[in-house]
């Protein structure tokens, strides 16, 4: 799970995975411009682990959509590993979000009635990856992810933390140099969301580049970087020094007898 | 656009999820489909029935008829207009006439023993038979010295033979028609039905010349018409000008008068009913094809569910890498899959009726490979056409908007 081979050019040429500059998003709704995100200059280098606090409505998640290049600015330059990305053809910000992107959303969003196998095999698919070649990779993720014994479970067999960690894997499979993560534990318990920001802190040490969206103080207590954010706009921006090891997090929680989370139904 | 199978797999699991929807969507195009390989298949059943019984009835076959025009009509009495002599000097100078034969008749009550039946009575030579290909089963036909002996002896058809004697043997036996009893000599193989409908083997044949001296007394020489064959089926235009140019010269009529005879050949009897039969096929195809139209518009409409039932899927899809092009393939393929079950189906369900009216119809009705391939291919067609626009509303969802579908 090591970025790509143009990241690693990109890490020795110093340069950020992720520059935007004077970024702003309006959206506009029955001749109401609401303005999602005003000014937002943010650069971001290789192999951090950022997190992006806010309150709710204070524009994260149109950053995020905006960095995993799902929607585009209306004012500002977004420039992705070098490249503008913001006024590419629908196509080749596919094969962006395909090539150099990880998604990990709150709601999971993986696909119904298909089993975590060919959930993760998917990114590959439109990557044009041969079958054999696809398995073993897939095969390869979920076991990163520890789920190497519920391969064939569908969505609706899988516990939240689990359908997290599938995503998590179809994120990973195309070996990404980012990964971004919207709330990736709003919808898990405490036990599970240590978990699963575990296995990210073993990822970003692997050397990739994470963003991870929360309102949790303690989730973003785990990055090394924090960015706050209000009505649009950046607040503040700080390094933590220290981030604290949800390995260690998870072993000092009070011992939960049930553990019924992480048992499949 | 990588992976078609890919692309198969994802419709055919679709297809399979909403069982109850695909079935109704693919039973429109089923019907559509085997209502245009059932018409195609019973156009040409009924086609080469048709066509094949005018054959049967000689394809170089010509009919001359006197007609009454103005000119004619003040100029001689009708009952000359035609006659044997005519057709004997057709016969001589025309190259391109093999046969002639002239032809009366009258439909009357004909009597053997207990058993009476009305038939037509017809006069001719010997030649009537060749020109019509008319066989004598049992029996034999009469000979040119019954002909110029005016014969008491008369040929019959089938339908004549069992109305008449049943079981019992026919040739050898009298039937007495208007007051002179004729000899029964032989008997036509059977010929079934024509294509207007007329029993071809309710008549009894008998020489010209005893047909006018004995049943229907009339003038010497005179006939109501004239049946020739041409020496080929290729030569019968040439014939017809031919008999025109003897005729007009015999009867005095200028080449820019209108004359007063008609001729009618088989073969443009046979083109005018091939033109009914396009015309017939066509309506009836049109009107399947609105069926398919029908089925397609089913497709089209499906999809546009499928399609929205199914924006978070294209949503995550687009997220993880999947360009427009992916997207619109897997919503086509999806459509084409569709109709094209459809369309195989329509096919077996087609052939399946098409078995049992041929069956039940005694027709030879045959599937031309081209009905197999025009339903394979339309149903694809109907998929791609029908599947498009679904498809390419699929593809352009903005991501994020799709994401957020609930
Ligand atoms: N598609 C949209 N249409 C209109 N307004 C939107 C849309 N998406 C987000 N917004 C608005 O933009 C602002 C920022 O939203 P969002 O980025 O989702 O905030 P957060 O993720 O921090 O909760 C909010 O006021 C929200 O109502
Ligand atoms: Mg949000």
């Amino acid at each position: 799970m090591l970025p790509q081979s143009q990241g690693v050019a990109a890490v020795l040429r110093d340069e950020p995975l992720i520059e935007l500059a004077s970024v702003g998003k309006d959206y506009t709704t029955e001749a109401v411009v609401v303005r999602a995100l005003r000014h937002v200059d943010l650069t971001i280098q290789h192999g951090d682990f950022v997190a992006i606090v806010g309150q709710s409505g204070s524009g994260k998640s149109t950053l995020m959509n905006i960095v995993g290049c799902l929607d585009r600015p209306t004012r500002g330059t977004y420039r992705l590993d070098g490249l503008d990305v913001t006024r590419r053809s629908n196509d080749a910000r596919a094969i962006v979000r395909n090539r150099l992107i990880g998604f990990v959303f709150q709601g999971f969003n993986l696909l119904p009635r298909t089993t975590a196998l060919e959930n993760v095999e998917l990114p590959l698919v439109y990557r044009g990856v041969g079958v054999a070649e696809r398995r073993r990779r897939a095969l390869e993720a979920l076991g990163a992810v520890g789920l190497a014994d519920r391969l064939h479970h569908t969505p609706n067999q899988l516990s939240g933390g689990q359908q997290q960690r599938v995503a998590i894997a179809r994120a990973l499979v195309t070996s990404p140099p980012l990964l971004l993560a919207d709330e990736p534990t709003g919808n898990l318990d405490t036990r599970t969301s240590y978990e699963v920001l575990g296995l990210l802190q073993r990822l970003n040490r692997g050397g990739i580049t994470i963003i991870l969206v929360t309102h949790e103080p303690d989730i973003a207590a785990c990055a090394s970087r924090v960015i706050t954010m209000r009505d649009g706009e950046v607040r503040s921006d700080l390094r933590n020094e220290r981030p604290v090891d949800a390995a260690v997090a998870l072993a000092a929680l009070p011992p939960s007898g049930a553990e019924s989370d992480e048992r499949a139904p | 656009m990588r992976g078609y199978l890919a692309a198969v797999r994802i419709a055919l699991r679709a297809i399979v999820r909403s069982k109850l929807r695909a079935a109704l969507t693919v039973l429109g195009i089923l019907i559509g489909v085997a209502a245009v390989v059932i018409v195609v298949a019973l156009g040409t059943g009924v086609r080469n029935r048709i066509l094949g019984e005018i054959s049967g009835l000689g394809a170089s076959s010509i009919y001359i008829f006197p007609q009454s025009t103005q000119a004619s009509g003040l100029r001689r009495r009708e009952s000359v207009r035609m006659s044997e002599a005519d057709g004997l000097a057709v016969l001589k100078e025309s190259t391109s006439v093999a046969a002639l034969s002239p032809f009366s008749s009258t439909s009357m009550q004909i009597v053997a023993g207990e058993a009476n039946v009305a038939t037509q009575v017809m006069g001719v030579t010997r030649s009537y038979l060749s020109i019509l290909s008319y066989r004598v089963a049992k029996g034999d036909g009469w000979t040119e010295a019954d002909e110029q002996l005016k014969a008491k002896v008369c040929v019959i058809g089938e339908t004549v033979r069992e109305d008449l004697f049943g079981s019992s043997e026919a040739v050898g036996q009298y039937i007495r028609i208007g007051k002179h009893p004729f000899r029964v000599i032989g008997v036509l193989e059977k010929k079934g039905q024509s294509p207007f409908g007329e029993d071809q083997d309710d008549r009894l044949l008998m020489p010209i010349g005893s047909f006018r001296s004995r049943v229907v007394p009339s003038a010497p020489g005179k006939v109501q018409m004239l049946v020739a064959a041409a020496t080929s089926e290729r030569t019968v235009d040439r014939a017809v000008e031919q008999i025109d140019r003897i005729l007009r010269q015999r009867h005095e009529i200028a080449p820019d008068d209108e004359p007063d005879f008609v001729i009618r050949t088989q073969a443009e009897f046979r083109a005018s009913q091939e033109r009914i039969l396009d015309t017939l096929t066509m309506l009836l195809s049109s009107i399947a094809a609105v069926s398919l139209l029908v089925g397609g518009i089913g497709v089209m409409n499906i999809m546009l569910v499928s399609v929205t039932e199914r924006t978070r899927e294209i949503g995550i899809r687009m997220a993880i890498g999947a360009s427009e092009g992916d997207i619109l393939v897997q919503f086509l393929v999806e459509a084409i899959t569709l109709s094209l079950i459809g369309g195989v189906m329509g096919l077996g369900a087609g052939l399946v009726v098409i078995k049992v009216l041929a069956a039940a119809l005694g027709w030879n009705m045959t599937l031309p490979v081209s009905a197999v391939v025009i339903a394979v291919g339309t149903s694809a067609t109907i998929g791609i056409v029908f599947g498009f626009f679904p498809a390419r509303r699929a593809a352009h969802q903005d991501p994020i908007t799709a994401l957020r579908h609930e």
